[in-house]
């Protein structure tokens, strides 16, 4: 053997220490995930997320001027442990693409305590997410209902004239809006 | 030619006698061992014990589901220490998924392959020493079990509640069944099984790596290497890659569930679907790292009875590369129901069907090296015929459940169920038995009787196509997977399937006849029983071989191929 050559434990160190890094760079990458996936998310609209505009954009959108309308269907659910009464003002909406509308959603607190709920969203079919934009939302922030409160929470939103060039929309007639309401974890409401 | 193999044979002999061969004592032996034959002779002892656990569990589902109604989960329930009630009762069965699935998974499959046969053969079949790191190796071993007592342990603990025990979430543990759904301890003692076997498999993952990068023989060039050695290679990238994500997924998991943060909770901004995301991630590369050495450990006994150097090597070793690369980028297909958007459906389904490719070309090439040949039916052989006819049935149902249209029909049913049991109960333990059956011989000195091994063979063969082939048709008409119960509809092929489980259990009794057979009046084993098909390292050293072969290194000359690294003639 040449003597210059490192020794056979010298390299299996090195063997091993460089296969664990790449084992300890996938654990790093698994935690990566966790932002990687939410940005992918918000950039994409993968998984039905719906975008956030400016108003300038929504103004742009509108000036695009076409004539095609899309129908929209609102949806409400409630996550077991908030005990609101939670529905949409209207079943569906058909709108002009490019021009805003506005929803609205009713939220009735049934219960004796004040619950803080945030909602979470998305749109079906799935590949519509990236041209539903919210130019305003009662879904970026939390929501506090007193007893037996009872609000209107609006959404302002319109529908990308991109979605027209797009083949995989060509046969989309109706994109549904939905909310889930959950408990926010860091509420200050004290149950019963 | 023979001559010379047993020249190479006794030239070892000679270093060995007075010190190859010295043995510590019993304690520091089993307990303490840092050989790699010892410690792969533990991990199969440690994988037969695990599978009869996870065996008996599936035999009490498949006794329970031989007939509508839920009949025997109370008595499980008391078994374990719970108080037997509705809530309880259904809870168990959850709890029997779970433990089947892991055992068979983490304490059964991977030990055996990776743990049991690439701990004995990959050393002998570069012609090194032992492994690289034979310390480490030992840790591995015992983190292994450590991580079975830690899974063992949660089946007493409260799960759903005080009377219902043990960790229901499937192997996969979802949230947020595994989160809110399960609160008890159970689950984060199954947790922390899986975080005890992952890091060992870790550990043995670099260990391999390293070994069959820098301790082969003089002249073993990595194209020069056989089949097996190949596919641990492979396997242990896989393991390198694929097992963090997974131990990331289940730690998020664990303070999820216990320190309140919200990773896969969307009250707190998390996601539960990520979990999906990342537990598949890991969850499609392990089932390569399930099925990849049984590839190998097929190649080497086909070629073994065809006498024939295996058709295609090359293109067997790299295909078994590809299908560990393309196995990264098809995890969603496991997710076709989450909510996916048509075009992400559509790569998925486009990638998976790309890996029937290279799957192909190893099916093909097994025959191929068949074709032709001077082929013996000796125990391993029938077993490894077994494995492609049936690893190829479970691929064929694998293409049809690849196609995001029709996964939304059969998703969670029992075609599912059929389906990975067919490449796993069927794929990877038909391996296991012709791995048994080719090495047993070696790593005994023993030899198995012929017949008993035959006899296991065809109850094992036609007791789990029983069990699992009615499983395709009740899969199509719509039962659920990981329900206890059915309507009267399904109760004739569920029947069916109960009865071949008692054939399959018949049978894995004659396997055990032929272990006390071989033991006792077994005659002793030659270097090489398998005459003159059987061209790997390992076959020029005695049965057993000794407690430390290869002192002096051997040489693989320019004239070897891949197939034959038998000592020069003369």
């Amino acid at each position: 053997m040449n003597t210059a050559q490192p020794s056979i434990d010298d390299r299996n160190m090195r063997t091993g220490g460089m296969a664990l890094l790449g084992a300890l760079a996938m654990l790093g990458l698994g935690y990566a995930a966790v932002p990687l996936y939410d940005l992918f998310c918000r950039v994409t609209g993968f998984g039905g997320t719906t975008q956030v505009a400016t108003e300038a954009e929504a103004v742009s959108a509108a000036r695009a001027g076409i004539a095609k309308e899309i129908s929209i269907r609102f949806d409400a659910s409630t996550a077991r442990d908030v005990p609101w009464s939670f529905a949409p003002a209207q079943a569906t909406d058909t709108v002009r693409i490019g021009q805003r509308d506005l929803a609205s959603y009713i939220a009735r607190n049934d219960s004796n305590y004040p619950v803080t709920g945030t909602a979470t969203f998305n749109v079906e079919p799935a590949q519509a997410g990236k041209y539903f934009h919210k130019i305003q939302c009662f879904c970026f922030t939390q929501q506090t209902l007193q007893p037996g409160q009872e609000v209107n929470m609006p959404v302002l939103y319109y529908v990308d004239p991109a979605i027209l060039e797009d083949e995989f929309m060509a046969d989309v007639e109706q994109i549904t809006l939905s909310y889930t309401f959950h408990r926010a974890k860091e509420a200050v409401d004290t149950d019963s | 030619m023979a001559t010379t193999a047993e020249g190479f044979d006794t030239h070892t002999e000679d270093h060995a006698h007075d010190h190859a061969d010295h043995k510590p004592g019993f304690f520091k032996r089993w307990f303490m061992s840092t050989n790699h034959k010892d410690i792969g002779t533990l991990y199969l002892i440690f994988a037969i014990i695990a599978g009869i656990v996870g065996g008996a569990m599936s035999g009490v589902m498949r006794l329970e589901l031989a007939e509508p109604g839920i009949q025997y989960l109370a008595g499980a329930v008391e078994f374990f220490g719970g108080n037997p009630s509705e809530n309880a009762n259904l809870h168990m069965w959850n709890v029997f998924i779970t433990a089947h699935g892991l055992i068979m998974v983490f304490f059964m499959v991977m030990p055996a392959m990776i743990g049991g046969f690439g701990n004995w053969f990959v050393p002998l079949m570069i012609g090194a020493p032992d492994m690289a790191f034979p310390r480490m190796n030992n840790v591995s071993f015992w983190l292994t079990v450590a991580g079975f007592i830690s899974l063992c342990f949660s089946l007493f603990v409260p799960g759903t509640g005080p009377d219902a025990l043990g960790a229901g979430v499937g192997w996969t543990v979802y949230a947020p069944l595994s989160t809110t759904g399960n609160p008890g301890p159970a689950v984060d003692f199954a947790i922390f099984s899986l975080h005890l076997a992952g890091a060992g498999s870790i550990l043995g993952a670099t260990n391999f790596i390293t070994t069959i990068f820098n301790m082969r023989a003089p002249g073993m060039t990595l194209h020069k290497m056989p089949l097996f050695v190949w596919s641990v290679l492979v396997t242990a990238f896989l393991l390198l890659l694929a097992l963090p994500v997974l131990a990331a997924a289940i730690t998020m998991l664990l303070t999820d569930r216990n320190f309140q943060t919200t990773f896969f909770d969307p009250a707190g901004g998390g996601d539960p679907v990520l979990y999906q995301h990342l537990f598949w991630f890991f969850g499609h590369p392990e089932v390569y790292i399930m099925i990849l050495p049984g590839f190998g450990m097929i190649s080497q006994i086909v070629a073994t009875f065809s006498r024939k150097p295996v058709f295609g090597y090359l293109g067997m070793a790299y295909a078994m590369v590809a299908i560990g690369v393309v196995g990264f980028i098809v995890w969603a297909h496991h997710m076709y129901t989450v909510g996916l958007d048509v075009n992400t459906k559509m790569y998925f389904t486009a990638a998976t069907m790309v890996i029937a490719v290279p799957t192909g070309v190893k099916i093909f090439s097994w025959i191929a090296t068949m074709w032709g040949g001077s082929m013996e039916f000796k125990s391993p052989m029938v077993w490894a015929m077994g494995f492609i006819f049936l690893f190829t049935v479970g691929g064929v149902t694998g293409v049809v459940l690849a196609n995001g249209g029709i996964d939304d029909n059969l998703h969670d049913t029992y075609y599912v169920v059929a389906h990975f049991h067919y490449v796993l109960s069927m794929g990877a333990v038909f391996s296991l038995f012709a791995g048994f059956y080719y090495w047993f011989p070696k790593m005994s000195g023993r030899m198995h009787s012929e017949f008993l091994s035959h006899l296991h063979f065809w109850g094992f063969f036609i007791g789990v196509n029983v069990i699992f082939f009615p499983q395709h048709f009740l899969g199509m008409n719509g039962m659920p997977r990981r329900i206890p119960d059915y309507p009267e509809a399904f109760a004739y092929w569920n029947e069916i399937s109960s009865y071949g489980y008692m054939i399959m259990a018949l049978s894995m009794i004659v396997f055990f006849v032929n272990l006390a057979y071989a033991f006792t009046i077994g005659k002793k084993a030659a270097a090489n029983p398998w005459g003159e098909g059987a061209t790997t390292l390992e076959w020029t050293l005695s049965s057993p071989p000794p407690f430390h072969q290869f002192e002096t290194l051997p040489v693989i000359e320019d004239h070897h191929d891949y197939h034959d690294h038998r000592p020069a003639s003369a």
